[in-house]
């Protein structure tokens, strides 16, 4: 078996293994492509039978307007059961990047919103498109990640687990995230993309957008809730995006790049990791670590 | 990802392809705090140019405030990611990086050296194909060496590739290198199951024979950490063994499809092969095999299929499908050797949940064998096993599950212990074999049953079980409750815990591990009173939760009857009837329940009496009015 054949196995058998033991199990979709990767081995992993869980999107209001199409045509296509959920408070209170920082947008309209809609649903499980590669307090999570009550993530007391055995019991009121692409690299993911032929939103693709420059984080105009700042024009530039999140919270990057091979190629040229252009990451240090003690994803 | 591939700027399409062919390896490093195991793999990143400016920078950055090094980068800070590991410099938990070369593509899983977080390096070795284990050329061979090369022998990792690190501390000597390779092989070759032990001197601070080879150690002739990595044989064993599959789930999407889901364990399989479902030994006929969304003719071991047979057999989570002309067996009392993993002792006598594979179970630990020291390699006489602790151990199983030894089969070999309660992960097992005298003793089934015995005496059995701390009342209570219900014409045996120990458990002090084994003596024998019919009226202190359950579980759900006599532990040693706090207080009682051993207070208990504002006799009634109901 070749390393991807065997990383998708190990994805198919978590997932199965999650649906086996969980009450009420959901998928977190992000839209992003590793929520799209998860996603197409869900449909592997429960063929011919349809997803035995239904997804959800934790959506802040200020994500790029192209993610909802995508996401509202991917739903309709695969006929799934789509679960969109908004944090009300954050929506009553106009919580805007801009105006309240990243930090505390991304901590009401995610973190909060996620907590909510878990305890909402009374989800015990929830799957993460998160990979150990992307930063380093990921790379110490387990693929059965536990949370306690208060959705809290105890980093320095986790479960040990032994071979390819999860222990999937809590009490009740507790919650498991689990991540079936923890073993997967960046390169991983766009291969497997590449070689399934993944939907994807085309945001990745580079194409002429309309950008502001900002010390040196290409934002685009997505809509007309971007303030422009004194003399600030937008300009169409060549651009794509390395991650998707709330479109005034991720950097575009200069690409010419529009097909799956020229991604990979700039991606494996590229001087700098996909997470530099998320603005939350640079928040402080252990910023990520923090986070998900919180319930961040 | 190697970022220095040609191929990569001149024929992305090429590369893509051989990339995709390339094999995955999986290792740990492992060995003693501070022999360099982070700073290895940090060095090999930084080498083979995986690490990008971005975190370059801020690995420079973060070296200047946090490093160890002075102002040399600290590698080590790439992979400890976590908070309290880059504040405190110690690895707590392991931590997976991925990197690859021009043949294969890695993973690798830095285990922290400190003693207290084995259980995370167990964690890492358990999903190894091979185990660097880091030796500091300054102090050699240290018992943290020899617990981490065990326990990667002990989980079945056949390569290990022994890195003699720091040499530039000790001029490149090639003497010391020498004598701690002697040490080590005659170590492996007494303790471990280890088929090739490569020994490489290298320093991963320096780089030297990390990537490339050094010039600092010109007697060094071998290969460097790289090209061992890119060499190193590992063939799939599992691909020779016979077919497992443990089912994990049952797809049922519609009234004419049945498939059963699993990840092949062991060996492949062929539309038309015969098959036997374990445990049961039903036989049944493969009729189509899916992976993803197609149909295939033949699947191997590592592949996540499902399958249809051919008939309507009944099969589910936990079945495991076997060649039916090499199955496997099946039974429920086991010889284990069990890695412990939690701060609260592994206690013979007392049950845990019990998850192999797919197959989940109760499990009672049986006696304990011996542990072993893993410096000396001794077997210890030993009572209970404490925290990162080994031993050799007999288990058995509420119900019969299909097995493998582990050495034949790590799948089907393979086990962790749940904490019925909290739910973690306590320990970790291995079978070793079947232990046959279940098979010998078969149940014999009487004509006269319980019921009808209890039918005789007009009355339901019952057990009333009296929990609390010596001097709570619990005696006075049951001898008033014993009276009522005699003169009420019902059929009563009163077990007290003091009358007990002074026949069938004198033998038993009061350590953890005897006043487990008290009680679970107790619950057999209270078992066998409601056999015969009986009202069966039980006293004793029974502190921890889990005998307790125990207890609970031996009879049916609604004859047990759980009283919890609530006395606070200041009004039970001012009473001291018998005077025995005073005693437990000057120390002349060791582990006395509330002074020197923990009470652990009935969270549901069908009955609380507080005996502060109730009389012995009002609690007597109380309960016969909850009995009558």
């Amino acid at each position: 078996m070749n390393h991807l054949a065997t990383l998708e196995a190990e994805a198919i058998h978590i997932m199965r293994e999650v649906v086996a033991s969980a009450e009420n199990p959901v998928m977190l979709y992000s839209v992003g492509k590793d929520s799209s990767v998860m996603l197409h081995l869900a449909k592997k992993a429960f063929f011919p039978g349809k997803i035995p869980f239904p997804l959800m999107h934790i959506d802040t209001m200020w994500k790029f307007s192209e993610m909802i199409q995508f996401r509202d045509k991917t739903a309709k296509d695969l006929d799934l059961d789509l679960i969109v959920h908004i944090n009300p408070e954050g929506k009553k209170l106009g919580i805007n990047p801009f105006i309240h920082g990243s930090s505390k947008h991304t901590n009401i309209m995610k973190t909060e919103g996620l907590k909510q809609a878990m305890d909402k649903y009374k989800f015990d499980v929830a799957f993460g498109g998160a990979r150990r590669d992307e930063e380093k307090s990921r790379a110490k999570e387990r693929i059965f990640s536990f949370r306690t009550s208060e959705h809290r993530w105890d980093p320095k007391n986790q479960r040990p687990e032994l071979w390819n055995i999860f222990n999937s019991n809590i009490n009740k009121g507790e919650s498991i995230r689990v991540f079936p692409l923890s073993n997967w690299t960046e390169l991983d993911i766009w291969q497997y993309i590449h070689l399934e032929n993944i939907p994807i939103v085309p945001l990745y693709f580079s194409k002429e957008r309309p950008i502001v420059d900002r010390d040196g984080t290409l934002i685009l105009v997505d809509d007309d809730r971007l303030p422009l700042l004194n003399g600030e024009i937008p300009l169409l530039k060549s651009v794509r995006f390395r991650t998707l999140g709330c479109y005034p919270l991720s950097g575009a990057v200069e690409s010419k790049a529009n097909s799956l091979p020229e991604i990979i190629q700039e991606m494996l040229m590229t001087t700098t990791s996909e997470r530099q252009d998320r603005i939350i990451d640079h928040d402080g240090n252990a910023s990520m670590e923090k986070k998900k003690q919180e319930g961040y994803f | 990802m190697s970022h220095t591939s040609e191929l990569i700027s001149t024929d992305i399409d090429l590369y893509l392809k051989t990339h995709q062919e390339k094999s995955l390896l999986r290792f740990i490093t492992c060995g003693s705090v501070d022999d360099g195991k982070s700073t290895l793999i940090g060095r090999m990143l930084y080498e083979s140019h995986m690490l990008l400016d971005d975190q370059l920078s801020l690995l420079e950055s973060d070296s200047k405030k946090l490093g160890t090094q002075g102002s040399e980068i600290d590698f080590a800070l790439l992979v400890d990611g976590l908070a309290a590991e880059r504040e405190q410099g110690i690895t707590i938990d392991v931590a997976y990086r991925f990197f690859s070369t021009d043949k294969r593509k890695y993973i690798v899983a830095d285990t922290p050296g400190h003693e207290e977080y084995t259980r995370n390096m167990a964690t890492g070795a358990s999903t190894a194909d091979i185990a660097i284990i880091l030796v500091d050329a300054q102090h050699g061979i240290l018992t943290q060496t020899r617990r981490h090369s065990f326990i990667t022998s002990m989980v079945g990792v056949k390569k290990v590739l022994l890195a003699v690190n720091k040499l530039d501390l000790v001029n490149y000597s090639e003497e010391v290198y020498d004598k701690i390779v002697k040490e080590y092989n005659k170590f492996a070759s007494n303790a471990l199951d280890i088929e090739e032990i490569t020994p490489i001197p290298i320093s991963a601070l320096m780089g030297d024979n990390v990537v490339n080879k050094s010039t600092n150690t010109p007697w060094y002739k071998g290969q460097t950490i790289m090209q061992y990595l890119e060499n190193v044989e590992i063939s799939n064993k599992n691909l020779d063994k016979p077919f497992r599959i443990p089912v994990q789930w049952v797809n049922r999407p519609s009234s004419d499809f049945r498939g059963f889901s699993g990840l092949i364990a062991s060996g492949s399989i062929r539309v038309g092969d015969k098959v036997k479902i374990i445990p049961g030994g039903q036989s049944s006929t493969i009729e189509t095999i899916i992976t993803g969304d197609r149909e295939v003719i033949k699947a191997s071991a590592g592949e996540s299929i499902t399958i249809t047979l051919d008939d309507q057999i009944d099969v589910s989570r936990g079945d495991i499908l076997v060649d039916k002309k090499n199955p496997c067996s099946e039974a429920d009392q086991f010889q284990t050797r069990i890695l412990w993993m939690h701060d609260d002792p592994m206690m013979p006598g007392r049950q845990y949940l019990f998850k192999s594979n797919t197959q989940s179970a109760l499990l009672t630990l049986g006696k304990l064998k011996h542990r072993i020291d893993v410096n000396t390699l001794d077997n210890l006489p030993a009572k209970i096993l404490e925290m990162n602790e080994i031993g050799i151990c007999n288990i058995s199983l509420d119900r019969q599950i299909a097995f493998d030894s582990y050495d034949n089969n790590q799948t089907m070999g393979g086990f962790i212990l749940i904490d019925k309660f909290s739910n973690n992960t306590i320990g970790m097992g291995l079978i070793d074999f079947a232990l046959r005298r279940s098979d010998n003793i078969h149940w014999q089934k009487m004509d006269i049953s319980k019921e009808s015995r209890a039918q005789q005496k007009l009355q339901i059995p019952k057990l009333i079980w009296f929990t609390g701390l010596s001097g709570s009342g619990k005696s006075s209570i049951a001898n008033i409750l014993e009276k009522k219900l005699h003169s009420l014409g019902k059929h009563t045996i009163t077990l007290d815990g003091d009358n007990i120990r002074h026949g069938i458990n004198r033998d038993l002090g009061f350590n953890e591990a005897d006043r487990v084994e008290n009680i679970r003596r107790v619950g057999e024998i209270a078992k066998l009173m409601l056999e015969g019919g009986l009202i069966c009226i039980a006293s004793f202190i029974s502190p921890f939760e889990s005998e307790r359950h125990m207890a609970r579980t031996l009879v049916s759900e609604n004859e047990f009857i759980e009283v919890f006599v609530d006395t606070p532990l200041h009004v039970c040693e001012k009473r001291d009837v018998k005077g025995l706090y005073a005693k437990a207080r000057s120390g002349e009682i060791p582990n006395f329940t509330g002074i020197s051993s923990p009470f652990e207070e009935p969270l549901n208990p069908e009955i609380r009496i507080d005996t502060t504002v109730t009389s012995a006799e009002d609690a007597a009634n109380q309960i016969i009015e909850y009995f009558s109901k």
